[in-house]
C-alpha cells in the first residue's frame, strides 16, 4: 500500500500533550479531536493539514500518556503516515491498534524538510522524497504487526483467531 | 537461558519456560484497568466489535479519576457511559467518587496489585506497581477493550537496564529526587522499549511510597516498565493489604542487561526538573532564582501520605507566602482521611494551602488549579510538557514534596534544608 502527501515536520519529544491537549478529552470523538490537533505547538497544523498529508518528527514521538486519542486525533485530521527517528512505545502500540500507519526511520527525519512531497510505501518500508529525488528505507513491521493491520486493527485481529 | 525479572513474569504469563527480549508473545493478565478518559473509546470498540462479555470481572478495575468529580457536562457524560457499562458487567473494581482515588494510588491500597502480577491499564503510569515487584505497564485503549474481552495481549518481550542502589539518601532525599535524578541522566527516550530494573542493598533504605513514586515515573524515561526487587518490605505492603496469592520472582544472577548503572543514594540532592522535559534537571544547589505562583503537592506520583507528612512537617506553624496559591490533593480517600486523622490537613489549612478531594485535577490541566499564560508552578506531578497544567506558556517545574512545601514559604524554588529545623 502506497500513500502520497506533503511533509510537517516537528522536532524531538512531542509528546502527547501537545498532540491532544487533555482540556479536549472530555470527548473521544474523533473529528472534534482532530479540530485541536498539535494547536499547543502548530497553531496553523489544523487549518493547513490536507488529506494524505505526512507528519515527520525525531525521536520519541508521542511520548507521555497512553491517550489513543492522540494517534486517533492525527488520523482523523486526515494524516496518511507519521514518520519519526523513533517512536514512544505506547503510541507505537496505539497506532497499530487503531491502524494508523507510522515508520521508523533516522535517516529519512535527518535529510527530509518541512513541505517536502513524500511517496511512502508500507510493505517495503521504502520513502520516496519525490522533492529531492531521493529514497529512504525504513523500517517495515514485523509479520505479527502487519497480520494485526491488515485484519483491520487488534480487535477484528481477535475476532478472526477466536473465529 | 538466563532471563530478567520482568522476562520471568512475562515467560509464566506466556505458559513458555523462557522468553528473550525482542520476541512477540501473547500473555495473561491478572487485571486489566481503565480510567475516565481511556475507558469510553474502549468501551465502544468494545460494544463495536460485537463483544458482550468481559473475560473475568473481579479482574477489571474502572477508576474515574482524572474529571471527577465531573468538572463539567461533556465528562459527566462520559463518567455516566463508563458507570453504566460497569453495572451491566457488574465490574467488581469500579471506584466511584466516594470511595476512588488516583488509580495508581488505589489499585495497590485496595490489595489488587501483587508481586509476580501482570497488569496492564489504559494510563501510562500504570508502571507504577512495578514498586510491588509485578510487570505493569501502560496500555491504549484498543488494548483495554481486547484484553476486557479475552483476559490476554500482545507483547514485545523487553530488554533491560539494571540500576543498583547503594547507600542511604540524605534525610530530604526521597524516592522523587533519585527518579528525577535518573531521568536527567537516561534522559526520556534513556529506558525506551526496555525494563529499568532496581535492585541493591540501597532499596531497603526507601519506603514503599518513595519506591512508588521512582516505579511512577519510569515511563518518563520511555521504560515499559520499571521494577523493584521484592523484600520484607515488600511483602509487609502486600500483607496490610492484600488477600490474593503472589510470587516472588528475581532475576538469573547471569541475565543480561542493555545498559547498568549504579547509583549511590547518599550523593543524591533535592533535585528540579525544569520545563518543559522530565530530563531537564537540576540540583537543587543549582536551581538559582525561580518565582513561582503555585505549588501543587499531590498525584499518582506523590499524592500518598508520607508526602502529605513531609509537606505538612514543613508547613507546619509557618505561612504560605504572599501570592503562592497552595494545593494539596490527597491521592485516595484512605490517605486523605488518615491525614485528617493525623491532623495534617489542619496545618495545611492553617498554613494557607487549599485541601481537594482526590482527583488527578491540575496533574493534567484538567481543572483545580490550571496556570494562565506566564505563570509558573511546582508540582510534585511527573509531567511537565508544554501545556501540562494549563496555558501552553505556563511552566512546570517537577519537585519532591519537601522542595515543594520549601518553595510554598518563599514564593521562589527553595531547599528544604534552609526552611526547616
Ligand atoms: S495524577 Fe496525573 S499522572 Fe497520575 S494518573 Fe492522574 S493525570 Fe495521570
Amino acid at each position: 500500500m502506497q500513500v502520497q502527501g506533503t511533509v510537517f515536520k516537528y522536532g524531538d519529544n512531542v509528546d502527547t500533550d501537545v498532540i491532544i491537549p487533555a482540556r479536549y478529552l472530555n470527548t473521544s470523538d474523533p473529528k472534534e479531536l482532530a479540530q485541536h490537533c498539535m494547536e499547543d505547538i502548530d497553531r496553523d497544523f489544523v487549518s493547513r493539514v490536507q488529506p494524505g498529508d505526512i507528519i515527520v518528527a525525531g525521536k520519541n514521538f508521542g511520548c507521555g500518556s497512553s491517550r489513543e486519542h492522540a494517534p486517533l486525533a492525527i488520523k482523523a485530521a486526515g494524516v496518511s503516515v507519521v514518520i519519526a527517528a523513533t517512536f514512544a512505545r505506547i503510541f507505537y502500540r496505539n497506532a497499530i491498534n487503531i491502524g494508523l500507519p507510522i515508520l521508523e526511520c533516522p535517516e529519512a527525519v535527518e535529510r527530509i524538510e518541512a513541505g517536502d512531497e513524500l511517496a511512502v510505501d508500507f510493505t517495503s518500508g521504502v520513502i520516496t522524497n519525490l522533492t529531492r529525488n531521493e529514497s529512504y528505507q525504513g523500517q517495515p513491521f514485523p509479520k505479527f504487526m502487519q497480520d494485526l493491520i491488515a485484519a483491520g486493527g487488534l480487535l477484528s485481529y481477535i475476532k478472526k483467531q477466536k473465529g | 537461558m538466563a532471563m530478567t525479572m520482568t522476562q520471568k513474569i512475562l515467560a509464566a504469563h506466556a505458559g513458555l519456560d523462557e522468553v528473550k527480549a525482542g520476541q512477540l508473545i501473547m500473555a495473561d493478565v491478572d487485571l486489566v484497568l481503565g480510567n475516565d478518559i481511556t475507558t469510553p473509546v474502549a468501551v465502544n470498540e468494545f460494544r463495536k466489535n460485537g463483544f458482550e462479555q468481559v473475560f473475568d470481572k473481579q479482574k477489571i478495575a474502572i477508576v474515574p479519576d482524572h474529571f471527577t468529580p465531573n468538572k463539567d457536562i461533556k465528562a459527566a457524560e462520559q463518567c455516566k457511559f463508563i458507570r453504566e457499562f460497569a453495572y451491566e458487567q457488574e465490574i467488581e473494581n469500579y471506584f466511584e467518587v466516594g470511595e476512588m482515588g488516583i488509580e495508581h494510588a488505589l489499585i495497590p491500597e485496595q490489595g489488587l496489585a501483587v508481586p509476580g502480577d501482570v497488569i496492564i491499564g489504559a494510563d501510562s503510569h500504570t508502571c507504577t506497581y512495578g514498586a510491588l515487584g509485578a510487570f505493569s505497564t501502560g496500555i491504549g485503549s484498543t488494548d483495554m477493550a481486547a484484553a476486557m474481552a479475552t483476559g490476554k495481549t500482545w507483547f514485545k518481550v523487553p530488554g533491560a537496564i539494571k540500576f543498583t542502589l547503594t547507600g542511604r539518601p540524605g534525610k530530604w532525599v526521597s524516592g522523587k529526587d533519585i527518579i528525577l535524578h535518573i531521568i536527567g541522566m537516561i534522559g526520556v527516550d534513556g529506558a525506551l522499549y526496555r525494563s529499568m530494573e532496581f535492585v541493591g542493598d540501597g532499596i531497603a533504605h526507601l519506603s514503599m511510597d518513595s519506591r512508588f513514586t521512582m516505579a511512577n515515573m519510569a515511563i518518563e524515561a520511555g521504560a515499559k516498565n520499571g521494577i523493584f526487587l521484592v523484600d520484607d518490605q515488600t511483602l509487609a505492603y502486600v500483607k496490610e493489604h492484600s488477600t490474593k496469592p503472589y510470587t516472588v520472582y528475581e532475576p538469573d544472577p547471569d541475565a543480561e542487561y542493555e545498559a547498568e548503572y549504579t547509583i549511590d543514594l547518599s550523593k543524591i540532592r533535592p533535585t528540579v526538573a525544569f520545563p518543559h522535559l522530565p530530563e531537564n534537571t537540576r540540583t537543587i544547589d543549582e536551581v538559582g532564582s525561580i518565582k513561582i505562583d503555585q505549588v501543587v503537592i499531590g498525584s499518582c506520583t506523590n499524592g500518598r501520605i508520607e508526602d502529605i507528612r513531609v509537606a505538612a512537617s514543613i508547613l507546619k506553624g509557618r505561612k504560605v507566602a504572599n501570592g503562592v496559591r497552595v494545593i494539596v490533593f490527597p491521592a485516595t480517600q484512605k490517605i486523605y482521611l488518615q491525614a485528617l486523622r493525623e491532623g495534617l490537613i489542619e496545618q495545611l489549612i492553617e498554613a494557607g494551602a487549599v485541601v481537594s478531594t482526590p482527583t488527578c485535577g491540575p496533574c493534567l490541566g484538567g481543572h483545580m488549579g490550571i496556570l494562565a499564560s506566564g505563570e509558573r508552578a511546582v508540582a510534585t506531578t511527573n509531567r511537565n510538557f508544554v501545556g501540562r497544567m494549563g496555558h501552553p506558556e505556563s511552566e512546570v517545574y517537577l519537585a519532591s514534596p519537601a522542595v515543594a512545601a520549601a518553595s510554598a514559604l518563599t514564593g521562589r524554588i527553595s531547599n528544604p534544608e534552609d526552611i526547616a529545623d
